[in-house]
């Protein structure tokens, strides 16, 4: 499953992964908005952007063909409004789409590669993003191996008795999203009886060190030459 | 001496109509250990959410001699430490160590005394390799502990445990057996396991249509209701 893969990934070692989830993310936001905003049919930073990426590979050690593979899943949606902006007669705006696209997906999924997702989790949450919204990712990151395996015994269960068919997966969608609900019933249960009052309070995050802090100059400083370098030579 | 928990005419309805709880009375002394026995259905588990405050029925429920209310419920809660039946229930937090400090966090202690409750308690249960885990990764045995260690790291005067064997084999049952005798606490244990009631309890109450229909030797009321499988 996809995210099972990703879980593996950023559990692995490398300088990458050693580095404070925070920078990663200010870095990856830089990158992002870096890509987002160079202006037209710019095949020289795009081929920087994507030299930039594989370098992130590199040190995260993360197997390319895989990352290239992964970052895929973004082509169908970006290829969709590519497909509008040809028929409106403009082919560059179509590639700069496609492009960036595909190097935002490639950028992301090396951070994601590279770091656990409840360090991830505790960056955004330190980077002021609200609170609540990382409660939901976490927690949907953590029930969706629960519901998917539970749909897996439903699959099995159908199968042993003749036959997984349309009709029948279409209702065991409604049982599964009853059962979640019943299940996310308990759950707040839990976390009632150890004394949740709406809030959920976390342990001392990571501290940054000089290396972390390294990481986030060089990378930034990186990020503008790649922005702004082609354009000044 | 008062007691630990005391339960007067407990009474309780759900949503639908189902009368769940049919007038219980109920009293648990200092160190006792008491079997929660009965066929499905009978109000046990629901029951047990009543001494956590998590239900709320008609009759009295006093936890070390405060009424469980709105002005109690934190106390109360910190008293008494429930265990659910799915361990992935309990284990919402992304990895073991977080999840096991969740609760000694809301309880106000500092991150840093947390962080040693947390250690202490799953050394305690024998899964302090599991710390940086996500709870996905972990055997049921395992989820069951970790999931007892999240409750145990808030120093419970009562443990109250819902069906603690299900899922477990029968080393898994063994290893949980002998971290429950180790445990000073009180408590109360909901199961059908015969085997880990006789490991633990002395005592048993049989419940039935949402009331308390034995309360005595657990072998008397083994006997009585033919429970032991073995025997029946």
């Amino acid at each position: 499953m996809h995210h099972a893969v990703l879980d593996r990934w950023s559990r692995g070692a490398s300088l990458l992964h050693a580095r404070d989830a925070r920078m990663k993310v200010l870095l990856l936001l830089a990158f992002l908005v870096a890509v987002a905003t160079t202006p037209g049919f710019a095949p020289a930073h795009w081929a920087i952007y994507g030299g930039a990426v594989l370098a992130g590979v590199a040190l995260a050690r993360l197997p390319l063909p895989a990352v290239l593979f992964r970052a895929a899943v973004v082509l169908p949606f970006s290829m969709a409004f590519a497909g509008f902006s040809l028929l409106a007669g403009d082919s560059s705006r179509a590639c700069a789409l496609v492009a960036k696209s595909y190097l935002s997906a490639a950028a992301v999924l090396v951070v994601a590669g590279s770091t656990p997702l409840p360090k991830l989790l505790r960056a955004l949450e330190r980077l002021r993003v609200p609170a609540f919204l990382v409660l939901v990712v976490q927690f949907l990151y953590r029930y969706l191996f629960v519901i998917s395996e539970q749909a897996q015994h439903m699959r099995l269960a159908a199968e042993s008795r003749g036959g997984w068919r349309f009709r029948l997966a279409a209702g065991a969608v409604a049982v599964l999203f009853a059962r979640s609900y019943a299940r996310a019933e308990s759950v707040h249960r839990a976390m009632l009886a150890r004394g949740f009052q709406g809030t959920v309070a976390v342990l001392a995050p990571q501290r940054a060190g000089w290396q972390d802090w390294a990481l986030l100059a060089a990378g930034l400083a990186a990020v503008a030459v790649l922005r702004f370098g082609p354009e000044l030579l | 001496m008062t007691p630990l928990i005391e339960v007067r005419d407990l009474r309780f309805r759900y949503e639908d109509g189902t009368l769940a709880l049919d007038g219980v009375n109920f009293t648990l002394g200092a160190g006792e250990t008491v079997a929660l026995l009965g066929p499905n259905g009978s109000g046990k588990t629901t029951f047990v959410l009543h001494l956590n405050g998590l239900l709320a029925g008609e009759g009295t429920v006093s936890v070390c001699g405060m009424h469980i209310d709105k002005a109690h419920l934190p106390a109360v809660r910190r008293k008494v430490g429930l265990v659910f039946q799915d361990a992935d229930e309990q284990l919402f937090m992304p990895t073991v160590l977080e999840d096991v400090c969740y609760g000694p966090l809301n309880l106000g202690l500092d991150p840093k005394e947390a962080l040693a409750a947390a250690e202490r308690t799953l050394r305690q249960v024998g899964v302090e390799h599991a710390r940086d885990k996500a709870p996905y990764h972990l055997s049921a045995g395992e989820k069951r502990r970790v999931a007892l260690a999240g409750v145990l790291a808030m120093q419970p005067e009562i443990l109250v445990l819902d069906e603690p064997t299900t899922f477990l084999d029968p080393p898994g049952r063994r290893a949980l057996v002998e971290v429950l005798r180790g445990l000073p606490q009180a408590k109360l244990i909901v199961t059908h396991d015969v085997w880990l009631a006789r490991a633990l309890a002395r005592r048993a109450v049989f419940f039935e249509h949402g009331r308390i229909v034995a309360d005595g030797v657990l072998e008397d009321v083994l006997a009585r209701f033919a429970w032991d499988p073995a025997t029946a």
